[in-house]
């Protein structure tokens, strides 16, 4: 009886965190002076996303989870021996990386390598001030929270720069190159796959609730994840975004078997442990920032009205967290030219059809429904897009030259052919 | 916007963009004056939010510290002399009469406008200036895009290596 009474319409209403704050804030606008109830909101925004988002997920889910299922995936047990299950192995690394002694080479430009690790932190607390944990909940709700995301994001670049270049290291300067020109060219197949998001939904608010326009309210009115209407979009968006969180299949600017480890090769201690944690805070953002556009956000088909919505795009970004393990736990890394060829040839051509197939379907949309969009043409253009999508991957592929592999008829195990893999012969001519 | 938060977040984001724009002059180290130049437009972006116009902000964060910084930065590095110090050059003395030339363009203007303060500014929103921007403004946004092109081709055509020219010559 007393839990049903946490989800009643009351301010104490457990679904969205957003009504306690905001009745907590109302009471206190009344007594105290406008300026200190901004900060006391400042402060409980921080507390409580820490608290329920940040902590647990960035040590428990990003540090430890991610190395027990590489671990797992690796055929090996992971981290195990400090706690019950390894559960204090973040801490235990945590206070090592503390006490280690930070070393600066004497070449080096100790001012901008000090401030460095401190220019990439920010950036990834920043992130997630605009991710929408309830219709209400969202810490900033501004109407360029799309905007913004991007704007932000591309900031830890620049430390990433700054921090390579200080070292006066010749490994750490092209890991720095190697970071920006991958960030560069991967930015434009992200922002494009981003326009058609807006395009379709008209609005570049990410939250949104009853009434006001937004990108989660958009799905939730038409219930539909923009995941089945832009797949293309979304394939674009999270090729483009693996490559810039600079996570293992692409992480060519810390490549050790080419350049040690590109622009963390002089950090030590907790310096490099801040670049190290942010990674995850960044990859973190990503995944909830990714779920919020493509995966509904809050919303669950109606679900969220009994769940609450923070728990639900808490575990779309632990969901969407964990393919970005999955990679890093199974794919080899790329080249840095098939990287760049993969973004200009194949990425970029490819959002731009996506951009032009999702402008023709809105104004027919707009003309077909005399500006009452209503949701039968959804799922047509859901049905389209998605033949669309396999087609045009496919065909573009195809038409540059990337085959796939040849099966083999047995599994090729290392162990059966005792460390020797043996070469079959090439079935079919090469080019 | 009204109160002390909006008034400290006016004299805050003012002394971080003269503070720094002052430290792209002084400082002898070239990067070290570009990253002064990038605090100094994230200051410049706080100025546009704390003005009501949270697009123009982001778009400058985008612009200016994502895209031109970068350029500026790829610039210095990839250029050979750069490694000099950003200090004492024969053009000292063009380089002062054309700051003063332009303070005084500056000066003109801000004396010359009418400063008035509006009581209800109308909420501009990022689809309106899109509206403007295709439709009264169209002409001025192409011609921007030609220009970016010319730029694109023009720089291409400038890194092209002799043996590809030759190469191209031959097919």
């Amino acid at each position: 009886m007393s839990l049903l009474m946490l989800i009643t319409d009351n301010w104490y209403d457990i679904r969205d965190l957003g009504n306690v704050s905001h009745e907590i804030l109302y009471q206190l606008d009344r007594v105290l002076p406008y300026s200190l109830v901004y900060i006391i909101a400042a402060l409980m925004g921080f507390v409580a996303s820490f608290l329920i988002f940040v902590l647990p997920s960035q040590l428990f889910v990003g540090v430890l989870g991610e190395r027990k299922i590489i671990g797992r995936m690796q055929s090996r047990y992971g981290p195990n021996r400090v706690g019950k299950f390894g559960l204090l192995q973040p801490i235990a690394d945590a206070i090592k990386l503390i006490q280690k002694e930070a070393l600066t080479p004497k070449a080096a430009d100790k001012a901008v390598m000090y401030i460095a690790p401190i220019v990439f932190v920010a950036p990834a607390v920043l992130l997630f001030a605009v991710v929408p944990f309830g219709g209400h909940s969202v810490f900033a709700d501004i109407p360029v929270s799309i905007v913004y995301f991007i704007a932000i994001s591309g900031l830890p670049v620049l430390a990433a720069f700054i921090g390579g270049w200080s070292h006066a290291n010749k490994y750490s300067l092209f890991g720095s190159m190697r970071i920006v020109a991958m960030t560069i060219s991967y930015e434009v197949p992200l922002v494009l796959s981003l326009l058609s998001v807006v395009l379709i939904t008209g609005t570049m608010r990410l939250g949104g609730h009853d009434g006001i326009d937004g990108i989660v309210q958009w799905q939730r009115d038409y219930h539909i994840w923009l995941i089945f209407l832009q797949p293309l979009a979304f394939l674009i968006y999270f090729f483009c975004v693996s490559a810039e969180l600079n996570r293992t299949p692409t992480d060519i600017a810390e490549a050790e078997s080419e350049i040690v480890a590109g622009y963390l090769t002089e950090y030590s201690g907790m310096k490099w442990g801040l670049f190290y944690g942010m990674d995850i805070g960044y990859a973190l953002a990503a995944a909830a920032f990714a779920s919020t556009v493509f995966l509904g956000g809050w919303s669950m088909f109606g679900l969220d009205r009994w769940i609450p919505s923070w728990l639900i795009i808490i575990a779309k970004t632990h969901l969407f967290y964990f393919i970005f393990i999955w990679t890093r736990g199974t794919l080899p890394r790329l080249r840095i030219d098939q990287l760049m060829t993969f973004a200009w040839k194949f990425l970029l051509p490819l959002s731009l059809a996506n951009l032009l197939v999702i402008a023709t379907e809105k104004v027919i949309w707009n003309k077909a429904t005399d500006g009452n969009f209503d949701n039968f043409w959804v799922y047509i253009f859901a049905a389209v897009n998605i033949l669309l999508s396999v087609a045009a991957v496919f065909i573009w592929a195809r038409l540059l030259g990337y085959r796939p592999e040849a099966t083999p008829k047995r599994p090729r195990l290392v162990n059966t052919a005792s460390g020797y893999v043996p070469i079959p012969a090439p079935s079919r001519e090469v080019r | 916007m009204h109160g002390a938060g909006p008034n400290l977040a006016f004299w805050v984001l003012a002394a971080l963009t003269l503070v720094s724009a002052g430290g792209v002059m002084v400082s002898r180290n070239l990067l070290h004056a570009v990253l002064f130049l990038i605090v100094s437009f994230l200051g410049v972006a706080g100025f546009f939010i704390l003005l009501s116009a949270p697009f123009l902000g982001m778009a400058q964060i985008i612009i200016y510290v994502g895209a031109i910084a970068v350029l500026v930065l790829f610039a210095i590095l990839l250029t050979p002399r750069a490694g000099r110090d950003n200090g004492e050059t024969r053009w000292a003395a063009p380089g002062v009469l054309l700051s003063i030339a332009l303070m005084a363009v500056l000066l003109f203007v801000i004396t010359d406008t009418k400063w008035t303060t509006a009581k209800d500014a109308p909420e501009i929103t990022a689809a309106d200036l899109g509206q403007a921007l295709l439709s009264t403004w169209v002409l001025p946004f192409e011609i921007a895009s030609v220009l970016l092109t010319a730029a694109l081709i023009g720089s291409i055509m400038l890194v092209r290596s002799p043996e590809e020219e030759a190469e191209d010559a031959l097919q």
